[in-house]
């Protein structure tokens, strides 16, 4: 362990350099927040995630943002245990009908104001798992409103990040 | 008595066009005789699964090859296996919700993949219209005793993770049982895998579990190349090794990450984290996606970009001698054995009876390695070590990790210096008539199974079984008699799939 941590005095940082905020993603969120009331947060947002039918592709994803290459908590982005501390919900899959009731009381248990983010094809309503039985088909959407989409299967974490700090940029601008 | 199973199937006639393994139809009495055998310890169950007309049993007799049972349904219902063999009761219960069709004789008459909320019962088979349930209306096993609490916890946890509900009943911090209720993530794989084009569910297959998409996409490719007659040439063999195995280390790398963070030991979480980021980021460089999703297609895969080899090997390079570090400090580090050795013990009459596979298994003397025992594309000249252990505890299963990582960072190493030149996929033949395939395949968790019917070139019907299967009912086992602050650490050295699990 010592030549661990000797070692991490001279190496280098590991962590890649911030993405700019995607502007597609900028621009979806900014139309989203001028239609709602405003309140800024400060600098600190954080995020719940709900699995809402993924495959958990986007969940191994999402896990990379917190590892040390990423660290998305050095943007003030942090991931919480309860929707009640959570300002934004990171939701991921179809919405299965199985998962419906349970995305639609994390909602509502998220306090106001709040954000959702659709992550990955099939939360965005163009996945593989669309039109069948079991899953409640044209995404997140259908059953709480998102304010920002992004696509990918799985989304890469850099892309994740692009989207997170087009939110932040615009929930914390006067 | 260890070849009566193999008796009983030998006296069928086996139907034609059904790859490799054979398929024999049997009637009710062959059928009972069969779970019989099964829960006397006389084999393996590998799965269950059903048609609108029929259900199929896989199981392989000791010493063995695999084979196929099928049985018509009669009435409305076929005989039950999982009264005489507990390893099929949930597969059983999934038949029922996505068929209709009635185990006979089985004890548990509960719902298991239908919540209620489909607005349909049988959605594969009558599709009869169904009000919508509570989904919380569901009857756990009663537990009766003094000074007893329960402990709901999920769907939605408190992590990063995929959604499922854990009932606990423990006595003060111990717990007495841990009952599982799952198929929240249930997707209708089965129904998007029906009369489909092969590239179609490909995709959906390769999308069951996202975390072993590579082993899936390989255990679909080799079932449709079984049904086929095809062979996938020998580069791309060896480029799916490259994957499967870079899979692996990826998600194991993840694993003992996080089983060391939950013992509050982040030092060696935040280095696990780097090393699988530097795996995933050499996939994406020589694959072109950093899970290698849909990269394996029947007749073999996506060529690789330039200088994929040797990126991934710089990168092993790399990696290699600093995880070598980090393991030491894992077995340096008392403070953290404390919390992983005794910890969570599965036995070995447990893991043998529900055939569990992987870590799981591994780690408590079950010594079963499918790329071993059923050796496929390029495991069949490979050499390497199948680590085996028998502590059956939390620390067994990180150590079985470990072992596997190394052994596949020589798999790789191997394969990448002597890789062939040459095409990297077949033509798929369109062809006329009803053609069975199957195949199984070791994701990083274990046996993956995978059974399909092409019918004039179409998926009529494909079935899938994750690992998870057998695993899942085994944490259950893995909890009772451990304190409460210790189900995380017992349930990442298990790291089921939920998705793979619900389809």
């Amino acid at each position: 362990m010592r030549t661990l941590l000797l070692r991490s005095l001279i190496s280098r940082a590991v962590t890649v350099d911030a993405p700019t905020p995607d502007s597609a993603a900028l621009a979806e969120v900014g139309k989203a927040l001028e239609t709602r009331a405003r309140k800024l947060f400060g600098r600190s947002i954080t995020i719940r995630e709900v699995d809402a039918g993924s495959c958990n592709g986007c969940e191994l994803e999402i896990h990379a943002l917190n590892n040390a290459v990423y660290d998305v908590e050095r943007f003030g982005i942090r991931f919480v245990a309860s929707p009640r501390h959570a300002d934004v919900l990171l939701v991921t899959g179809p919405v299965s009908h199985n998962m419906k009731v349970a995305l639609e009381r994390t909602y509502a248990a998220t306090p106001d104001p709040k954000w959702v983010v659709a992550v990955g094809d099939c939360a965005c309503g163009c996945g593989v798992f669309e039109g069948r039985y079991a899953v409640v088909g044209g995404g997140v959407t259908t059953v709480v409103p998102v304010d920002l989409h992004i696509k990918g299967c799985p989304p890469r974490p850099i892309d994740l990040l692009k989207g997170l700090l087009a939110l932040l940029d615009k929930a914390t601008r006067r | 008595m260890t070849d009566r199973l193999a008796l009983l199937i030998a006296k069928r006639q086996p139907l034609s066009g059904h790859r490799p393994w054979t398929r024999v139809v049997v009637d009710d009495t062959t059928w009972i005789a069969i779970g019989r055998e099964l829960g006397s310890g006389g084999g393996d169950l590998i799965s269950l699964w059903a048609d609108v007309e029929a259900v199929h049993v896989a199981l392989r007799p000791p010493g063995e090859a695999p084979c196929v049972a099928s049985i018509a349904v009669k009435d409305g219902g076929f005989p039950s296996i999982g009264r005489h063999h507990p390893p099929a009761i949930r597969l059983e219960r999934a038949v029922r919700d996505l068929y209709g069709h009635m185990p006979v004789g089985l004890a548990d008459r509960r719902p298991w993949l239908d919540h209620g909320a489909w607005g349909i019962a049988a959605p594969l088979g009558a599709r009869t219209p169904a009000p919508a349930r509570d989904p919380a209306a569901y009857e756990f096993l009663p537990v009766t005793g003094e000074g007893l609490h329960e402990i709901p916890v999920g769907p939605v946890h408190a992590g990063i993770i995929e959604p499922g509900h854990f009932r606990f009943t423990a006595n003060g911090e111990t717990v007495a049982r841990l009952e599982e209720r799952l198929g929240y993530v249930h997707k209708g794989i089965d129904a998007l895998t029906t009369d489909v084009e092969i590239e179609q569910a490909a995709r959906v297959v390769a999308r069951v579990s996202g975390d072993s998409t590579v082993a899936y996409s390989l255990a679909f490719a080799h079932a449709v190349e079984e049904a086929l007659r095809i062979e996938p040439p020998p580069r791309a063999k060896i480029l799916r090794g490259v994957m499967a195995e870079l899979e692996r280390i990826a998600n194991h790398l993840g694993d003992i990450g996080a089983i060391c963070n939950d013992a509050s030991f982040a030092l060696i979480h935040a280095y696990c984290g780097i090393f699988r980021e530097r795996v995933l980021a050499a996939a994406d460089r020589a694959f072109g996606h950093r899970l290698m999703m849909d990269k394996i297609v029947p007749g073999g895969c996506e060529e690789t970009g330039p200088g994929a080899a040797r990126g991934i090997m710089l990168m092993l390079e790399e990696i290699e001698p600093q995880f070598a570090e980090v393991v030491r400090v894992y077995d340096a580090t008392p403070s953290l054995q404390d919390r992983t050795c005794t910890t969570g013990i599965v036995g070995r009459e447990l893991v043998t009876r529900w055939a569990a596979g992987g870590y799981i298994g591994r780690a408590s003397g079950r010594d079963f390695d499918t790329r071993r025992n059923h050796a496929y594309g390029p495991y069949a000249d490979a050499k390497f070590d199948v680590p085996v252990l028998t502590a059956g505890d939390v620390d067994a299963r990180v150590w079985i990790r470990i072992r596997e990582i190394e052994q596949s960072i020589r798999l790789i190493k191997a394969w990448l210096a002597d890789l062939p030149a040459g095409r990297n996929i077949v033509a798929v033949p369109k062809q006329i008539g009803r053609l069975e395939g199957v195949a199984m395949t070791e994701a990083f968790r274990g046996d993956i199974f995978v059974w399909l019917r092409i019918l004039d070139g179409r998926v009529a019907r494909c079935h899938v079984r994750d690992p998870s299967w057998f695993q899942w009912p085994l944490l259950e086992a893995a909890i009772e008699g451990n304190i409460v602050a210790d189900f995380p650490l017992c349930n990442k050295s298990f790291n089921c799939s939920y998705s793979g699990h619900d389809i």
